[in-house]
């Protein structure tokens, strides 16, 4: 039987929707992937010389106990959010003969596997391996690794119990701010609190046994719980939330354009996927704040350039790159619909026109550190305007590749192809290259004229722009509808 | 209404419709009956011009629908769910389409009045997201829909599946309805050969892309059918 389970895990693995993507995306995603274990890695691995080098008159491991409370609670803050128990994938085998008691226990064995409980691992095992070379006693410090492991599992087990319940996500904000809150202001030390309970872990081997004992508690607990809801109209069923109709009256004045847009709004504020694009790009704006406080940037004007396309045009990008493809779930009702197609383009370029100047106003303080940031946001956020709001609907016409709305956004690739980094070369290279020469060959003013100007022209001739990129969806249409066809593409 | 002249749709080496010539005269419900795979959703498509044609062509009341968009204004269509826009609760998404086919609010509410049997209490005001409806209640919404704005033509592939008793005889009724008093072209397509023969005037049967049967429906109609398909 558990041969079975293990074969059916690995054929779930390699036929999933997501590996049979295109090489390019398949190695990006394996690229992201290796270098976020790479760093922490390397976190894991130099740890014990960072914590030497701050707190030079205490053991780096009793530093590090100290601080192990807030990895906990960060990690459950983190695993709240991105890990589910994958319980809809059992439903074919409920009605099989096979054991509830075995389909739970499959569930949840399988959970330990997850990449959530490798970080974990990827962090600590370097820590360790660098501790025994220091010639710490290899007892003490195996043991201590295999406590982590099994507090990463218990975060790993805890979560799916508290999962469903929006207090339980209150209390662990709640205690990461309390307990870092009451440590700053020194009313009660948590480090001194909770230091000693982890350091126990490393000074006595046996102690171990108590994450142990915790570990089997909640793996019980989820025994027990996901045994009682395993029904259809228990932890099967899915969730539905209750629909909330709005009328968005205000977009009348926009007149034939009106229901495309309100379409647009429902579609961003009804769909994970586009929600959680908007919060990510409104994020964006505290981006310049990296660059902009390091001395070695002040001067590149191509980084300033970068900046500023990037930070006014994040949603231009994110959103914009795409159109079509977040109408692709019923293209064809709308190919066999009446529509006026320009007035589609355009309000999907009216809602653009917006975020670049809400962005804009948004990056406004920037002018903190100096005039010529401030004028260089200017331009770029008038030539995101007039030049890339076109080039990215334009290029739209070349997706190919459905989106499916309700699906989780955290590391959905889905949509993207080779034209997705294909558009970046024109949107974000060409402003900056164009800089980067007026500004090296004649003056920082020319510059900036040339990029307002340039904006400003492709917005007098909007009109036109948009006809041409209306022909070009019109002339594209059979290979759009049929590409949106592809569930897994 | 509408006339197929020669039309051909390859896929690779494969024909999947071979369709010579076909009339369907305005006002006639048609009827459209096949095994898997016979080419009834690709006529179907073909003629909302979501596939183009390897060779001929189909003309919607004189327009030829790979050429022109005005067919669009008087022909309407429910394909599947794919016709759905998931994240509107069905009044929002029965108004969107009303908008495109220029109807306002009003005339929509009046139109959505005359369905509430058909309806049965299940899709209006359930403050439901059309993707969280059940099928058949998504099929109740994608049909109707495709009654907004007086069309001319409607196209419903498949309309009976998914559909509970009730639902699926006042569907019946409607149909006849449409095209006996109001002059409306239906084309109707059904693995269900009872539901054919009773809503059609007219029944034509594809086979491997091919039509092999073309009848005018009567008592025998069934029978003949039944024998067709059985062996």
């Amino acid at each position: 039987m558990f041969k079975r389970f293990i074969q059916l895990q690995w054929k779930a693995f390699f036929r999933s929707a997501s590996f049979g993507k295109s090489v390019g995306i398949k190695i990006f995603m394996a690229f992201m992937g290796l270098y976020l274990l790479a760093s922490l890695g390397i976190l894991g691995g130099t740890l014990y010389f960072i914590l030497r080098k701050l707190v030079p008159d205490q053991g780096p491991m009793w530093v590090l106990s100290q601080f192990l409370v807030y990895w906990v609670l960060a990690e459950l803050f983190f695993r709240y959010f991105m890990q589910k128990l994958p319980v809809m994938e059992i439903k074919p085998l409920l009605i099989n003969n096979i054991p509830k008691s075995k389909i739970v226990n499959y569930i949840l064995g399988k959970s330990v596997f997850s990449g959530f409980n490798l970080l974990t691992l990827v962090t600590f095992v370097p820590f360790a391996i660098v501790l025994l070379a220091k010639g710490y006693p290899a007892l003490n410090v195996l043991l201590w690794l295999l406590a982590m492991t099994v507090i990463a599992l218990c975060a790993n087990f805890l979560n799916f119990l508290i999962n469903k319940s929006d207090v339980a996500l209150g209390i662990i904000i709640g205690a990461l701010v309390a307990f870092w809150g009451l440590e700053y202001f020194g009313i009660i030390s948590i480090k001194a609190i909770f230091g000693p309970i982890f350091h126990a872990l490393y000074v006595y081997p046996i102690a171990v046994l108590a994450p142990l004992g915790i570990l089997v508690v909640l793996y019980f607990l989820n025994f027990k719980y996901l045994q009682r809801v395993l029904y259809l109209d228990g932890a099967l069923k899915g969730k539905t939330k209750e629909a909330k109709s709005t009328n968005l009256a205000w977009t009348r004045r926009f007149g034939e354009m009106a229901p495309f847009l309100q379409l647009d709004l429902r579609l961003i504020w009804r769909n994970k996927r586009t929600k959680t694009q908007v919060w990510i790009s409104l994020l964006f704006v505290f981006y310049g704040l990296i660059f902009y406080t390091q001395e070695v940037y002040a001067n590149m004007v191509g980084m300033h350039v970068f900046l500023g396309i990037f930070m006014t045009g994040i949603f231009l990008a994110n959103f914009g790159q795409f159109i079509p493809a977040w109408d692709s779930a019923y293209y064809g009702m709308m190919m066999s619909q009446n529509i006026p197609l320009r007035k589609y383009l355009e309000s999907k370029a009216l809602l653009i026109t917006v975020s670049v100047v809400v962005m804009f106003f948004l990056t406004i303080p920037y002018v903190y550190f100096g005039w010529k940031v401030f004028l260089v946001n200017t331009a770029c956020a008038v030539y995101n305007l007039g030049i890339n709001i076109p080039v990215i609907l334009y290029f739209g016409s070349f997706n190919k590749k459905r989106i499916e709305l309700d699906q989780s956004p955290f590391g959905n690739m889905q949509g993207t192809s080779a034209v997705q980094f294909l558009i970046m070369l024109p949107v974000l290279g060409l402003p900056i290259a164009l800089f980067t020469l007026l500004h090296f060959l004649i003056s920082f003013e020319i510059a900036i004229s040339v990029l307002v100007g340039l904006g400003i022209l492709g917005y007098a001739f909007k009109g036109r722009l948009l006809d041409l990129v209306t022909e070009q969806y019109a002339h594209k249409k059979h290979a759009m509808l049929q590409g949106f066809q592809q569930k897994n593409g | 209404m509408i006339a197929v002249h020669n039309l051909k749709k390859n896929y690779g080496p494969n024909t999947v419709l071979n369709i010579e010539t076909l009339e369907i005269p305005k006002g006639q419900s048609f009827g459209l009956v096949g095994n898997n795979g016979a080419g009834k959703t690709t006529l179907f498509s073909l003629l909302l011009d979501l596939i183009p044609p390897t060779t001929g062509h189909i003309e919607n009341n004189e327009v030829q629908v790979n050429k022109s968009e005005a067919w669009k204004p008087f022909t309407t269509a429910f394909i599947d769910e794919t016709f759905l826009i998931g994240y509107l609760t069905p009044e929002e998404y029965f108004y969107f389409i009303g908008e495109l086919r220029g109807r306002n609010k009003a005339d929509v509410d009046a139109l959505l009045s005359q369905f509430e049997d058909f309806f049965h209490g299940e899709i209006l005001g359930q403050k439901k997201y059309l993707r969280d409806l059940s099928k058949g209640n998504q099929k109740k919404a994608g049909i109707v829909a495709s009654f907004i704005g007086s069309p001319e033509v409607v196209i419903l592939d498949e309309p009976f599946a998914n559909l509970d008793p009730t639902t699926q005889i006042r569907l019946k009724s409607i149909i006849k309805e449409l095209a006996a008093t109001e002059g409306v072209t239906v084309l109707v397509s059904s693995h269900d050969l009872m539901h054919v023969t009773e809503v059609c005037e007219r029944i034509v049967v594809l086979n491997k892309g091919e039509i092999v049967k073309d009848i005018e429906t009567s008592a025998e109609t069934l029978k003949e059918l039944e024998t067709f398909f059985g062996g």
